[in-house]
Formats: C-alpha cells, structure tokens, sequence
C-alpha cells in the first residue's frame, strides 16, 4: 500500500490495483459458474422449502435398528483402527526412504512416487477398486484407508525428515553408531513430535473416511445410512448422523490425550 | 562432589517417570487391545484374499484400452463441472467460515459460550463427510450441481473455520493492544490488525483445501450430487471398464493439474 | 611411545585441480593437547574430518590403530569411529533428547538398534555416564533437555558424549568458536584435564591463538593446504605467525 500526496490532497491509502482486480475476476467468475450449473432462484427456493420439511421429518431422531446402528458403528471404528495402525507402520520405512536428504536416489525416487501415485485418488475411488478386488465388506474399507494413511503420513513424514538438522545425525555418526542407530537418536528425535501429530490427525481422519466407505459396499456405518436414505427412514438418519458426529469427537478427544502423553514438551520430569 | 561415589551405591537411570511409563504403557495396551479385538471381528473371507491379485489383473485387462474416444461427450463437460463444484464450493465456505471462526476464536470474541457453539458448529461440520452432505442434499434439492456444491462448502467450513481461528488465537497479542490503546474500534482492530498477520495462513490454508476440494467433488457424482463422478458411476453400473478407465484417467489429470496450479501459486505469493 | 595417529600423504581436493589438503604428513603421539592453527578455509577442519572420515580424502593414508582407516567401509569404518571422540563448533547434542541421553549416545558403536531404542544401556555405561557428569561439572543435570542448556555447558556434554565412546583419540572441531571467552578457557582447560586423565591424545583446531598458544603441548600451523609450522607454542614467534596468517594488521 503506498502513500500518495496529490496536490488535492493527501490520500492515505491506496489499495493495491491487483487486489481490486482480484476480487473483481472473482465476482465475475461466481457469476459465471453459477449459470454454468444451472443455478437459478425458483430452484433454490424450492429447495429451501424442501430443506425445511426434510429437517421436520428428520426430527426428533429415531434409532429405528439399534442393532444394525451399533454394528456398524463399531465396524467404522475397527476399520479406522486397523487402517491406521497398519498405515502407520507402512509409512515409517515408506517415509524414511522417501526422505532425500538420507536416502540415495535409487531409494527415494520409488519411495516418492509410490506416495504421490497412493494420495492420486479418493479413498472412496479407491474403496472401489478394493471391493472388485476382495469381495464387499471391511477388508475393502481397511485396504483403502491403508492407502490413503500410506500416502497422507508417508509425505508429511518425508517432509519433515528434510528438514531436520543433519548436524546432530552427523555426531551421532562419528561415534560409530550402525544406521538403525543413526536413525534411533538422531533422526527420530527430531521428527517424533511431528510424527505423532500426523499419526493422531490421519487416525481421526480415518475414522471420518470409514463411515463413507460404506456408501460403496467397503464395510461400516456408511452402508446403514446409504439404506437408510433409500428407505427415506429420515429420523435414523438424523440419529446415524448424531452418532457418527459424537463418535468423532471422543475420537478427537482421545487423539489429544495420546498427543499429550507422548509429546514430552520441555524438560523430561525428574523422578 | 564426590559424596555420591563415596557411597558405592550405583545410580540408576529411567528415561520415563513412574507416572509417565504408567500413562505409556495404558496406551499401549489399549492400542494393542484395540487392534486385537478389530481384527478378530473383521471378517477375512480368505478365499477371496487368495483371489485378489486374479481379480486385479481381471480389472486392469478390461480397462485397456482406455476409452479417449469417450471424453468429448461423455467426460468434458463433467469435469468442468467438477471444478466449478470445488471452486463456488470453496469461495462459499470461506464466506460461511470466516464468521464462526471469528466467532471461535477467543481473544477475537470472548464470550467463552460462543467460542464453545461456534467450535461445535466446525466440529459437526468436519465429522460429516462430504459425500453424506451429498446425500442429505441431494434429498433435500434434488440430484445436481447445486446439491453438490453445498455439500462441498457445508464440509470445508469446519475445516477453514479451525485453521483460521487457530491463527487468529496466535495472532500477537502486541499489535493488537496497542490498537485497542489509540481507541480503534473491534471491526478496525479486525481489519488493521488481526487481517495482516492471519492473511498469509489464510490464503495457505484456502489454497489447501481447494486442492482437497477438486478430489472431493470428483466422486459425489457417485450419489447424484453433479460433476464426474456420475460419469463414473455410470459407466460402472455398465460394467463399461474401458469407460471407468478414462474417468479415472481424467480425474488424476485433474487433481495433478490442481496440484501444479496450487505450488505455482502458493510460491508466487507465499 | 609408539604413535596414536599417523597422516600420510593426506590429500584433498573438494573441487579438481583445487587441494584443499595438499600432502599432508605428520605423526600424533599418544599424549597431550596439539592445537592445529591457520587461516579461515586452509583446511585445518577438513584433515580434521577426514581422520574420522566424515569427509572423505582424496588420497593418503590414514594409520591408526596400527592399521589404514583411509580406505574402510562399513562395519570396519564404525569399529574405526568408535576408537575416535569428536567434539564439534555448534555441539551437535540431539537437542531434544537429555543430556544423559546425549552422553549415553557415546555408546551407541556398541549397543544393539533395539536396547539402543529401548534405552537398555548396560549399567557400567550408566556408571560411566555419572561419574562424566560430575567430572565435567554437570552433577543433577542428568534429565535436563539438551536444548535447555548454555552454550559451556552444551559443550561440556558433547566433550563427556565422546569421552563415553572410550576413544583412543579426541578430535575437537573449533569447540570454542560459539563461547564466551571466559567459557572457552574453561572448555580447554576441560579437555586438556580430561585428556590427561583418561590418556587420551587430543587435537584440536581453533582460530584463537592465545588459547593455543596457553593450552597446546605442541601447535601445527597450516596455510594453504599444507603444514608451514610444527614445534612447542613457545616457537611461535611472530614472523612464524605471518607467515601462517600472512599480513601484520591483525597482530597488533
């Protein structure tokens, strides 16, 4: 922003002409792409007058099938937790391959494309292919969550791995140390806090991910509230929703506590 | 000095506090617990493990060759729409999320049950998948780009709305008290100092979730919500593989393309 | 007394045609502090790292241990590195580990990747580590984050982490360029008592001359790429140091 003094006047402030056009370009393509969808107001309208009687027949929520609630809820949580706890440890060597600054290229390259090819596509997409390839069911959700988790933590762990301090890997060299060593007490320290923090955020996410799996056969809640929709059975779906939604959140919760536990943060408590 | 050698008595050395190994090791267990317990109710049907990499190799034989022919009628124009989805989609949520993480956010807003409500609203809004708001909207608008775009914006403001009232939270605190101190009005305190210090995470965090955004759209298609994915799911109700392939094709052009246009931008002005 | 370190020859070229390290020869008894001097970029940290290998020579050889550890790989290299301390400029403690973590990681040439991951260090090594501790003055700091020190007492931790590795040699890397000068005497007189206690030699290099000067049995003078001085500090005259440093301004 530069100041400008005319002879009218003193103008304090003049914004920069890019932003202006920026958010010109902007409005203009609003408008655009909402005539390209077909967005017209009657539409909406209706739609609004649609949502509200939608929203009365979803209240008050109703468990119409506690059982088949409760199962799959707990299979979306057995999915997430298998996907993450097998992702997690995939990633590790995935990751550390990929990291260049330890790694020849002859590693790293594989390692890195194996990531990008793994985070190319939709867990849902990938969902999919694992159905074709195992028949419906969890072992289809947990094998595209994997994926997914591969792809997710292996990038931000390369990542972080590039951006340590290789004096201290230096010094733990000089005293000897075998590579797995090296990588025990010099690298890791370093990266376990990030670490941990991806593992605790794809962990959520995976739960997130595994009640949608469902909608394509891959197992878990996803599959109730697709039949659900499709019997119109509104109110259990409000409930499913709340539920899920809740779930979620002790997920969260949980994830802080675990992040709290072994994120040392400052001095090491004394005995 | 030497008082402790004196002793003879050998002193020892745990990396963890008694509290600490407790908390550890509870977490370990419940982790191994948990895994054990999931893998046991999981279904592993093993003839159909064994048939697995037959019934890839199946797949791949009947994607090729990838149907290009298809792409002029029956890919384009979905694809525009996919990315006109994700984009209105995006611009919407931010509008929507700005607010209620200004609301989130505590030094912005006080009230303390007004941070807890707006954190609710982003929580619920994240915990749905966009693919279920696909759903509900299409139920409640019908199938099509409209149902689709919500559905996009409705799940991305719980994750704009976190991200920027976590950086309004660590904004710092010295701008902004001496704004408070020449008399500057909350919207001014907003504009002048809060805006310049969150602007650079803003655009960061809009840019990023663009990007998830293109991969989103792609397969609410899949529930009636607009854009590629019904071509997908069209051609996979067919069993016309040569077909998914060209989708599957274009929607990785897509993303890559998205992904090339987010680095250029975010190294030009970030 | 047979030699601790023998160089021979010792050539290095980071770019071709341009030796940094140009034939270098000298032989280190088993004893005592020798100071290596010399301008900025003269190579002096260069013969340093190529002794333990952290960079590679061009060509020479390197004796120690009665053997030459110029052309070893692998597991040889490490049993090599084990045998030799080093002390660096900027520490190099893994900041967020403690510094009994940090000293412990001395031993890590000898200890297996999962009792080095589970902590499991043998007790005499634990022994060890403790009676350092309060040897270079850092008694009840054993669970202190690395990062929560000073920059003397960092050092001391790196100078007791490679004591820990039992070594036969002690290379220090400009150890006191990052400290206070009072902080820097007290880190010299550290590794010449430590040294002496533990009989191990020590070389070191540093761009401040009186400390050499004040600590060194002997002081090795280089200037482009090769050895222009060697004898007791007391030869250090100074038309010696100008030919080394070249030019008078700085003396005075």
């Amino acid at each position: 922003m530069a100041a400008l003094s005319t002879a009218a006047g003193r103008v304090a402030l003049r914004p920069s002409v890019w932003a202006r056009v920026g958010w010109v370009l902007l409005a203009v393509y609003v408008v655009y792409a909402l005539g390209r969808l077909d967005f017209s107001w009657p539409r909406f309208v209706t739609g609004l007058d649609n949502g509200a009687r939608f929203f009365a027949r979803m209240l008050p929520p109703r468990v119409a099938q506690p059982d088949s609630l409760l199962q799959g809820l707990t299979e979306s949580l057995e999915i997430a937790i298998l996907a993450s706890c097998i992702g997690i440890l995939l990633s590790l060597p995935i990751g550390l391959l990929a990291a260049r600054n330890l790694m020849p290229a002859w590693a790293s390259w594989p390692a890195r494309a194996l990531i990008a090819a793994t985070r190319s596509f939709h867990p849902v997409i990938v969902a999919i292919i694992f159905v074709k390839a195992v028949g419906f069911g969890a072992l289809a959700g947990i094998g595209a969550l994997v994926v997914g988790s591969v792809g997710f933590i292996g990038k931000l762990f390369a990542e972080a791995i590039e951006e340590i301090s290789l004096k201290q890997v230096e010094a733990i060299r000089a005293t000897g140390a075998p590579f797995m060593n090296v990588i025990t007490y010099g690298v890791m320290p370093q990266v376990f806090g990030r670490f941990i923090g991806f593992a605790t955020y794809q962990l959520d996410s995976n739960l997130r991910n595994s009640t949608m799996v469902g909608i394509v056969g891959a197992g878990g809640i996803g599959g109730t509230l697709f039949s659900a929709f499709q019997r119109f059975d509104y109110d259990f779906v409000a409930a499913i929703l709340l539920s899920i939604i809740a779930m979620i959140m002790v997920g969260e919760v949980l994830a802080a506590w675990v992040r709290g536990v072994f994120l040392e943060k400052g001095k090491v408590e004394e005995e | 000095m030497n008082a402790a050698l004196d002793h003879a008595q050998t002193r020892t050395w745990r990396r963890f506090s008694p509290r600490q190994r407790l908390a550890r090791f509870t977490i370990y267990f419940v982790i191994v617990a948990a895994i054990v317990a999931s893998a046991r109710s999981v279904e592993v049907i093993p003839e159909f493990l064994y048939d697995a990499p037959e019934q890839v190799r199946d797949l791949l034989q009947r994607m090729w060759p990838i149907a290009w022919s298809h792409y002029p009628g029956g890919v384009h124009d979905a694809l525009m729409e996919t990315l006109h989805i994700a984009t209105l989609g995006t611009i919407l949520a931010i509008a929507m999320a700005l607010p209620i993480g200004l609301a989130a956010a505590h030094n912005v807003v006080p009230s303390r049950t007004i941070n807890y409500l707006a954190k609710l609203v982003l929580v619920a809004s994240r915990s749905v998948n966009s693919l279920v708001w696909a759903l509900l909207f299409v139920a409640v608008f019908g199938p099509g780009a409209l149902a689709g775009t919500l559905a996009i914006a409705f799940r991305s403001i719980g994750f704009v709305g976190k991200l920027v009232g976590e950086a309004l939270e660590e904004a710092d605190r010295g701008t902004i008290e001496a704004l408070e101190a020449t008399g500057a009005s909350w919207s001014a305190q907003l504009a002048w100092g809060y805006w310049p210090q969150v602007q650079p995470a803003f655009w960061s965090v809009a840019l990023f979730r663009w990007d998830i955004n293109v991969r989103e759209s792609a397969v609410l298609g899949l529930v009636g919500a607009g854009g590629i994915g019904m071509a997908l799911d069209t051609a996979l109700n067919l069993f016309q593989w040569n077909r998914v392939a060209m989708v599957l094709f274009s929607i990785f052009a897509v993303v890559v393309v998205a992904e090339i246009v987010v680095t250029q931008i975010r190294d030009r002005i970030l | 007394m047979s030699a601790a370190l023998i160089l021979r020859g010792l050539v290095k070229e980071y770019v071709r045609g341009k030796r940094v390290l140009d034939g270098i020869s000298l032989a280190f008894d088993p004893a005592g502090m020798t100071a290596v001097i010399g301008p900025s970029g003269t190579g002096k940290s260069t013969l340093l790292r190529c002794v333990n290998r952290l960079v590679e020579p061009t060509a020479g050889e390197i004796i120690f241990g009665g053997r030459d550890i110029a052309p070893l790989k692998g597991r040889a290299l490490r049993e090599a590195r084990r045998q030799i301390g080093m002390v660096f400029q900027e520490y190099n403690l893994v900041e967020r580990l403690t510094v009994m973590e940090n000293l412990l990681s001395g031993r890590l040439g000898y200890v297996p990747a999962h009792k080095a991951w589970l902590r499991r260090f043998p007790q005499e090594d634990v022994d060890r580590a403790f009676a350092l501790l309060d040897q270079v003055g850092l008694t009840g700091l054993a669970n202190q984050r690395a990062d929560a020190l000073s920059g003397g007492q960092r050092q001391r931790v790196g100078i007791a982490r490679a004591v820990m590795q039992n070594p036969k040699l002690l290379l220090a890397d400009e150890p006191t360029s990052s400290l206070d000068p009072k902080t820097s005497v007290e880190i010299m007189a550290l590794m010449r008592e430590v040294g002496r206690q533990h009989s191990i030699p020590v070389i070191v290099n540093m761009h401040d001359v009186e400390l050499a000067r004040r600590f060194a049995d002997r002081i090795i003078g280089m200037s482009g790429g090769r050895v222009v001085f060697d004898g007791a500090p007391v030869g250090l005259t100074d038309d010696v140091l100008k030919t080394i440093y070249g030019g008078e301004s700085w003396l005075h």
